[in-house]
């Protein structure tokens, strides 16, 4: 039998309205715009939409201060959303290379085309709590300079002594896949990983990078490159026959360099990891260029000895909206599981205070 | 699929591609002012749209091997046929349907003779104003650019 | 070859609502076969697809669902018709479709020809949509099973001599199997996998 229990409607109701006026705070106080929030906090807009995996800024700054700041609610909100929108189609591959490059340094090059570019970094800063933020002190035009030469992928200059391997190629006749279309199914293809990756919890992915250089999986990696600027999104128009650009986006790609030291197939050479992900977040493509290339256990023949070699487990625990649904639902009702599981654990602990008093009495008369 | 390019016959794909790649960055300023300064405008009539939806934005692994997919993003499109007959296709980023109304307007616009001048000053006007903004940008970035320079210490 | 007015003409000129009220049609039907829906909004597609397969096409196509042609509707403006205002792609391998729409007196090929599903999703099949004569006035069969109260008689007429062999077929390795759709006029008719037709 099943019956169902009803209430706490205006419980809720009231709840719902509690947290609209806690998330207004004091009346006294202007309130933030959407504008305020796409400006002041970007990185914290950036993670929303990598992380959701839709990339536009409004919407993810909608989202954000609908959660109050929880990051991980505005992930869920806007991924959400997106459910409501009809698809119109496949972008063509994006071109990092032609990137108009907004920051890109190289840990294994100093002197190399295009230099190394700094950009609006947090590097190199005090890490000092910056008293003059409290208030709205004014801020200095940035400085300009005369640009140089276009920055050339790093990759492609360790490619010219064939020391490194070449960008990743699918076996003949992959269509890349969709997490958003298809179910997951382990063994799963590296298109697909990188995927599940560029979506995935940045404090997850940031933990298992971390890992692998700690010993649970062997690396030795340098960060041949990081870059981030706004590359153009084109699209396919059938009722035209060409492809037309809907504007740019801005993105964060790491290409991780690693030592091997070859295999029985291949000679030793340096292999790659590769991070990209939307928005400007360097810790998320470091961490997913370590990860993948932790994950490539198969193609180098290498033993999984470490979590962040084993996809299942990456991947199957990389996505936090899954994470959180299925951790926060354990506070939802469970009040006849519980009363079941109680039932249990009581006619358990009968049978054991049984068992015990018929093995005392046992002894009992075992000692008369 | 042999009629895939029969729509495709207003004059110079190439100028048209431009056109709809500049269209697609205009503001919504500047497309409601090149339409106010239109003097026989043309009825517009919708065909398609304007509505939002996605795009799955497409990577490739290594940054130049097979494409996989790396999230989507949320795009703005319109089709409109004018009273004179031509058609056209507006599509943006983001979800101001809006301005991909008014881009489909003059994506068709420029198929039509008489109005095409004025579609090409809309296409000046926006290209300029990005040629600005990205040479500051790369100006900006350019003053962030490392001058390694060599400490020599001791005398030899 | 498809001219600009017969692609670009034809859709729903609300889509959103004409698109609700198709489905609910669609999904009554489905739930209830044998009976006769008649849809109350139409397209007026390219030529030779009908009115009501149109507006089934409308409705259930999108950027997801790969459909197939008869021969006669891919060699007309039908298939960038479909794609313009749906966003589906037109395939020639049967058995990758989602949709496959016949016109009226188009051959039917087996349906085991088509996407059949898979043990693990029987979902995965291809749904035809046929185009016939009339709903009624054909050739007398009994339909069984879920959603019919006790049994109930359809007669489309137009239907090729072997039909019921072919869904006699289908019926034999459920839970795969096609769906099925006729449509005529402004009205439709639907058979799920899962209803069982005999001879009166």
């Amino acid at each position: 039998m099943y019956v169902a229990v009803k209430g706490g409607e205006a419980a809720i109701a009231n709840a719902h309205r509690l947290l609209a006026d806690r998330r207004r705070g004091d009346r006294s106080l202007p309130s933030i715009t959407i504008e305020q929030v796409v400006e002041q906090l970007g990185l914290a807009v950036d993670r929303i939409m990598a992380e959701a995996s839709v990339y536009d800024r409004s919407l993810a700054a909608l989202a954000v201060r609908q959660a109050r700041g929880d990051m991980i609610e505005a992930i869920f909100i806007l991924r959400a959303y997106r459910t409501t929108l009809p698809r119109f189609g496949y972008s063509e591959p994006i071109d990092t290379a032609g990137m108009l490059v907004e920051r890109r340094v190289s840990a294994t090059y100093k002197d190399l085309p295009g230099g190394q570019l700094l950009g609006p970094t947090f590097d190199y800063t005090h890490r000092l709590l910056d008293p003059s933020l409290i208030g709205d002190e004014p801020v200095a035009a940035p400085a300009m300079k005369e640009p140089g030469e276009q920055a050339m992928r790093v990759s492609d200059i360790l490619d010219g002594e064939g020391l490194i391997e070449g960008d990743g190629q699918m076996p003949g006749g992959h269509v890349a896949g969709d997490l958003t279309r298809e179910p997951m199914e382990f063994p799963m293809p590296r298109d697909l990983r990188l995927q599940a990756l560029a979506r995935g919890d940045e404090g997850f992915l940031l933990a298992l990078a971390y890992s692998t250089q700690r010993g649970y999986g062997r690396t030795h990696p340098f960060v041949g490159e990081v870059r981030i600027g706004e590359v153009e999104v084109e699209l396919d128009l059938p009722e035209l026959g060409f492809a037309v650009s809907l504007g740019t986006i801005r993105v964060t790609e790491c290409q991780m360099v690693n030592q091997f030291k070859g295999s029985a197939k291949q000679p030793p050479q340096f292999t790659r990891g590769y991070g990209l992900v939307f928005g400007q977040s360097e810790r998320k493509a470091m961490s997913m260029s370590l990860v993948d290339r932790a994950l490539r256990t198969d193609e180098f023949s290498e033993d999984i000895v470490a979590p962040a070699q084993d996809q299942e487990f990456v991947i199957s625990h990389a996505d936090n909206v899954q994470a959180t649904g299925f951790v926060e639902h354990l506070k939802l009702p469970h009040y006849v599981d519980f009363q079941a599981e109680l039932d249990l654990v009581r006619r358990m602990r009968r049978d054991h205070e049984a068992a015990r008093a018929g093995q005392a009495n046992g002894m009992k008369e075992a000692a008369e | 699929m042999n009629a895939q390019h029969t729509l495709d016959t207003a004059p110079g794909t190439a100028g048209r591609k431009e056109g709809m790649r500049l269209l697609a960055r205009a503001t919504l300023a500047e497309l409601t002012a090149a339409w106010e300064a239109i003097a026989d405008k043309p009825d517009v009539a919708p065909v398609r749209g304007p509505e939002t939806g996605l795009v799955m934005v497409r990577g490739r692994i290594g940054g130049g091997g097979d494409p996989f997919n790396l999230g989507e993003a949320t795009v703005s499109r319109a089709t409109v046929r004018l009273s004179t007959g031509e058609v056209g296709h507006g599509q943006m980023l983001g979800t101001d349907k809006e301005r991909a109304r008014y881009a489909a307007i003059f994506d068709a616009l420029f198929q039509n003779d008489a109005h095409r001048p004025a579609v090409e000053a809309l296409h000046g006007l926006i290209a300029a104003r990005l040629d600005r903004e990205d040479q500051r940008k790369a100006e900006e970035t350019a003053a962030t650019r490392v001058d390694f320079f060599t400490m020599v210490r001791g005398e030899d | 070859m498809g001219t600009q007015s017969q692609i670009y003409a034809g859709a729903f000129a609300d889509p959103v609502f004409a698109a609700q009220s198709v489905f609910r049609t669609l999904m009554d039907s489905f739930a209830r076969p044998g009976t006769i829906g008649r849809l109350s909004t139409q397209s007026s597609p390219p030529s030779p697809l009908g009115n009501a397969s149109g507006a089934v096409a409308l409705t259930l196509c999108d950027q997801d669902t790969a459909v197939w042609l008869s021969p006669a509707l891919a060699k007309s403006a039908v298939s960038q018709w479909i794609a313009f205002h749906t966003g589906a792609c037109v395939t020639e391998a049967k058995d990758e479709a989602r949709f496959a729409f016949f016109e009226k007196g188009a051959a039917v090929p087996g349906f085991d020809q088509f996407a059949l599903g898979t043990q693990e999703y029987p979902d995965r099949s291809t749904t035809l949509v046929v185009e016939v004569e009339a709903l009624t006035g054909g050739q007398p069969l009994v339909a069984r099973g879920p959603g019919i109260k006790t049994e109930i008689v359809v007669a489309p007429k137009g239907l090729p001599d072997v039909f019921l062999d072919f869904w006699t077929a289908n019926r034999a390795i459920f839970p795969r199997g096609i769906d099925l759709v006729l449509t005529a006029e402004d009205s439709v008719l639907c058979l799920p996998r899962t209803t069982k037709l005999e001879r009166e």
